[in-house]
């Protein structure tokens, strides 16, 4: 073999120099843990409660990136939480029992035709530039979103029935409809400063994060931002409300949940809520945990199982391949009664949710609608087998078959994401597969393409529902329905029903609460009956906070309600920081001098060896010379 | 990725048997002249081939990312209050009302200019969304991409050198226990371990992101040190078993060689003979190793970056796909494969000057 003498610039470094280098970044990285003041251990709980001067800064750990910090653009829940708190709406929505009360707006009345809607806007409010709010600042918001459609990505919904916005005086906005709309008082757009916002060229491209702090006058002020890390909003000692009790609220992003309740443990957030909720481990696991309070309350969604009841353009052109079956109403109660939902609580939600009836979940007093005892779909599998008896679906063997001699085989849409889904999929599998019903979990991480395509039978469905329930009532409407066939849709599941669209429009039209909320149990009651959505649970929102940084805070309902996603800036504007003197030890174990310790020992670790592989190779050169 | 990864390696034993003879040049130019052009044309045919591998990465974008069912508008709207008529708005916005072929057309279009379009959820130039990312995934892969390097070409030294004894055995198996687990799952437990802290040891180091986002100057720059260590023991602890095993078989092909014995022969002691004749071979293919995985040192690594919140591409990616943002993805990929695209060219532009054996 002829000996292979590398080219000299082949020749890697020295081992001493790799060694060297490898060495100096260890050391490096050693070191940065040992910097004073930079936290270490059980240091960090005071970083986040009174860092320095004194300043309390409530933390919360969220999963979800900023989209865009432009009211006209934000579409994630995270970003619109933080428009609520930059901007004002013209009302908010009570924590107790969420009726609507004053916001920038004072009052607001109906004229007589019910077409016509006066805000008084309050005089007390002002820009953080120190100019004040006025109606012209409502109406240029309100026109900008109806006459540009760059600027009406987020909002264009709120304002389709507008025919009119004017502001005859600073403190007199005038909205005129086109036809009369019982949600006026639910509008949650956030209110931008005239002054500043129309100096923007294309509001498509826009997203209000480059000069801060944002100009605003909602209980906090947008301070800081930085892509995928932190929002930071200082209070707003000038709120008309108040001043928060916190300094400054940190929206911290941490895209892994265990991490985020690993940060919580730490003491390095406050607050750490779940993506919809902490997951029944979690928060097990932080139940024992000493200074945390794990809040479980209502959650404002609910979970349900939905029909294709065959997919529909507007002008009724059909499409899609949902199973003709289902388009018998005791088929469709016939599967609804074979379902558990006791078991499905206890099993798969493990406690954390509310067995589920009507489409609005109970936390929303006013609209929750309950069966009667006649009506109720309760767990009955021999009366869902008589059902599919008399639908023609006879038990052949162990297969319900049909006149046409096929077996009733289905097919479910499940999301690939949620392992609830896929739990009560093999529930579901089972309870059926004994009443002789064949059924498909069909798992995928973006089932929207299936689903308007109309390709599916049954699909798992859930909305966060808003105080007001026009919106989830809206998306069984007709009108939902899409253009064009596969096309992207307000509609949930192509429901298109003449008694269901009477109903809508009739609580549209109704501005007494009342009788109002007495329309929407009844469309609940028809969608019931119709079998066309059951709704399983309502899934409890659980999370978590440190009661060693955050004293006191408001949920929603005020009585035991949730504290992340409310309706309005009710918990983070409430939050009362814990005293100085409260026992800060976050339970993370020993002390930051113990911190210190091992950096110093990593250090010194790291140094030795650095030097006895220097005398080692100066050793080693000594010997090759000779 | 469709990138160009063939290790320098397998090119290089082509190349002492494939092809036919370089045409001769003037016989009065000599054999540099000759080298000279033949590494030309070599390096200009390694050129050409990864501008090719670059536009066929370009066209794979735009068809590979419409192959996820899914509807990005509906995505990005999921639970807001959107009528149907402002979805066909942001359907008309976005372009997906056109058809595929004029999509295709304005992307490549575009792209060829280096505009990436504007990502349907972050209402910002692609650019300019991995241009904000770009450098958090270079400090922090970067880093572990150095002392992974250079922890496994040291390791792989040690235990090849000492072939058989306990620690070549110790090493190789926790190097191959460690590259065998799960990235996320290091991390957390790190995470558990060392930023919350269990039983005697302190939780010392942050949960994640990238900074605390209250210091400036130096004390900034120690924050991101602090804020790094975790992420970057989890890549190297997961990374370096890969250069170790090259470098240790490599070493250990190298370690029978008869020019080995001769150097011996010569009384050159066991150090030298290792430090300046065996391991300037036995690196060939470790260099090959370090230029691909200097390639996947842009894309980042999504487990890691999503465990430790760090705003880089990888966390860029997973957000992209999500919805999915077809803009952002399309550019994304691209930046990704562009870049181990040219690391492998470059490995195989400089590779003739490591082995002049190759190229000619």
């Amino acid at each position: 073999m002829v000996e292979r003498v590398p080219p000299h610039s082949a020749q890697p470094r020295s081992r001493l120099r790799v060694l060297l280098a490898a060495g100096a970044a260890a050391l490096g990285l050693a070191a940065a843990s040992v910097v004073p003041g930079i936290p270490l251990g059980a240091a960090a709980p005071q970083q986040a409660q009174a860092a320095d001067s004194g300043k309390t800064t409530l933390t919360v750990a969220v999963a979800q990136s900023v989209d865009s910090l432009s009211p006209f653009l934000a579409q994630k829940l995270l970003s619109t939480s933080v428009s609520r708190l930059m901007y004002d709406f013209l009302t908010n929505y009570d924590a107790k029992d969420n009726h609507a009360i004053p916001g920038l707006a004072t009052k607001w009345e109906p004229s007589a035709d019910k077409l016509t809607w006066t805000y008084t806007i309050r005089s007390d409010s002002k820009w953080s530039d120190g100019q004040q709010a006025t109606a012209e600042d409502a109406a240029w918001t309100f026109n900008k979103i109806m006459t540009d459609e760059a600027a009406a990505q987020a909002n264009g919904s709120f304002v389709t029935n507008f025919r009119k916005v004017t502001a005859p005086s600073p403190t007199k906005l005038v909205i005129e409809l086109k036809e009369p709309q019982a949600t006026m008082a639910a509008l949650d757009v956030p209110i931008v400063p005239e002054h500043v916002w129309e100096k923007v060229g294309d509001f498509s491209k826009f997203n209000n994060d480059t000069k801060f702090p944002i100009v605003g006058n909602g209980p906090f002020i947008l301070s800081d931002y930085k892509v995928d890390q932190y929002v930071k909003l200082k209070a707003n000692k000038d709120f008309w409300r108040g001043s928060p009790k916190f300094d400054e609220v940190v929206f911290k992003t941490y895209k892994d949940q265990d991490a985020a309740v690993a940060a919580l443990r730490k003491g390095e957030v406050s607050f750490v809520a779940g993506s919809p909720a902490l997951t029944p481990a979690q928060a097990a696991s932080l139940k024992g945990e000493k200074n945390v309070k794990v809040n479980e309350g209502p959650g404002r969604r609910f979970f349900s199982l939905a029909t294709n009841p065959g997919a529909q353009t507007k002008d009724g052109k059909k499409f899609g391949n949902g199973n003709k079956a289902l388009l018998d109403q005791k088929v469709r109660q016939a599967l609804f009664l074979s379902i558990d939902r006791k078991t499905i609580i206890d099993k798969v939600f493990q406690g954390h949710a509310v067995e589920g009836q009507g489409y609005i979940p109970p936390r929303f007093s006013a609209y929750y609608w309950q069966p009667s005892a006649s009506q109720s779909l309760g767990y009955d599998p021999a009366r869902a087998a008589g059902l599919l008896d008399q639908a023609g679906y006879k038990l052949k063997g162990d297969q319900r078959v049909g006149k046409d001699g096929k077996p009733l085989d289905l097919r479910i849409l499940c999301h690939a994401t949620d392992p609830n889904d896929k739990a009560i999929g093999k529930y579901l599998k089972e309870w059926w597969g004994k009443l002789g019903i064949g059924l498909k979990v069909n798992c995928l991480d973006d089932v929207s393409v299936p689903w308007y395509a109309g390709e599916y039978d049954l699909a798992f469905d859930g909305w966060s529902v808003n105080p007001d329930p026009d919106f989830v009532l809206g998306i069984h409407t007709c009108a939902a329905l899409p253009a064009k066939a596969k096309a992207s849709a307000a509609t949930d599941n192509f429901i298109c029903d003449k008694t269901y669209d009477d109903l809508y429009k009739k609580q549209l039209a109704e501005y007494d609460p009342a009788k109002r909320a007495d329309i929407v149990k009844q469309m609940q009651s028809w969608m019931y009956d119709s079998g066309y959505m059951n709704v399983i649970a309502y899934p409890n929102a659980v999370e978590a906070y440190r009661t060693d940084q955050i004293k006191s805070i408001t949920t929603m309902p005020e009585a035991a309600g949730n504290i992340y996603g409310q309706d309005g800036y009710w918990s983070w504007w409430s939050a009362v920081p814990a005293g100085s003197g409260t026992d800060t030890d976050s339970g993370g174990g020993g002390s930051s001098s113990t911190g210190v310790v091992i950096g110093i020992v990593a250090v010194v670790v790291v140094l030795a060896g650095g030097g006895f592989l220097l005398m080692r190779r100066r050793r080693t050169t000594a010997d090759d010379r000779e | 990725m469709t990138a160009d990864s063939t290790p320098a390696l397998v090119k290089q034993a082509d190349a002492d048997t494939d092809g036919p003879a370089p045409a001769g040049p003037p016989a009065a130019r000599g054999p540099r002249a000759r080298n000279t052009k033949a590494y030309l044309t070599y390096v200009a045919a390694k050129i050409a081939g990864a501008a090719v591998s670059l536009f066929a990465v370009l066209v794979t974008s735009f068809f590979l990312f419409r192959l996820i069912p899914s509807d990005p508008v509906k995505q990005m709207t999921g639970g807001r209050r959107v009528s149907t008529e402002q979805l066909e708005s942001l359907r008309h916005q976005f372009g997906l009302d056109q058809p595929m072929w004029q999509q295709f057309t304005t992307y490549v279009g575009d792209a060829l200019t280096g505009d990436f379009g504007t990502s349907f959820q972050f209402h910002a130039p692609v650019m300019d969304k991995i241009v904000e990312a770009l450098p958090a995934t270079l400090l922090l892969t970067g880093t572990a991409y150095v002392l992974y390097s250079a922890l496994g070409i040291w390791l792989g030294t040690r235990t090849a050198w000492r072939n058989g004894s306990t620690s070549d055995r110790f090493n190789t198996a926790l190097a191959l226990t460690l590259y065998s687990v799960p990235s996320f799952w290091l991390g957390l437990l790190l995470i558990i371990v060392f930023s919350v802290g269990i039983g005697p040891i302190p939780g010392m180091f942050p949960t994640g992101g990238l900074e605390s986002g209250n210091e400036t100057g130096f004390a900034y720059v120690l924050d991101v040190a602090h804020h790094m260590v975790l992420p970057v023991i989890t890549l190297v602890a997961v990374g370096y078993a890969q250069t170790l095993l090259v470098m240790r078989s490599s070493l250990l092909d190298e370690m029978g060689s008869d020019y080995l014995t001769t150097a011996r022969a010569k009384g050159l002691r066991d150090d030298a003979v290792r430090r300046k004749h065996a391991v300037p071979n036995a690196m060939l293919p470790t260099f090959t190793l370090m230029f691909v995985n200097l390639g996947h040192v842009v894309a980042g690594q999504i487990l890691v970056e999503t465990v430790f919140s760090w705003p880089g591409l990888g966390g860029l990616f997973y957000q992209g796909l999500s919805v999915p943002d077809l803009p952002l993805v399309q550019g994304l990929f691209f930046v990704f494969a562009t870049a181990v695209i040219l690391a492998n060219t470059l490995a195989d532009v400089l590779y003739p000057l490591l082995d002049p054996r190759v190229g000619r």
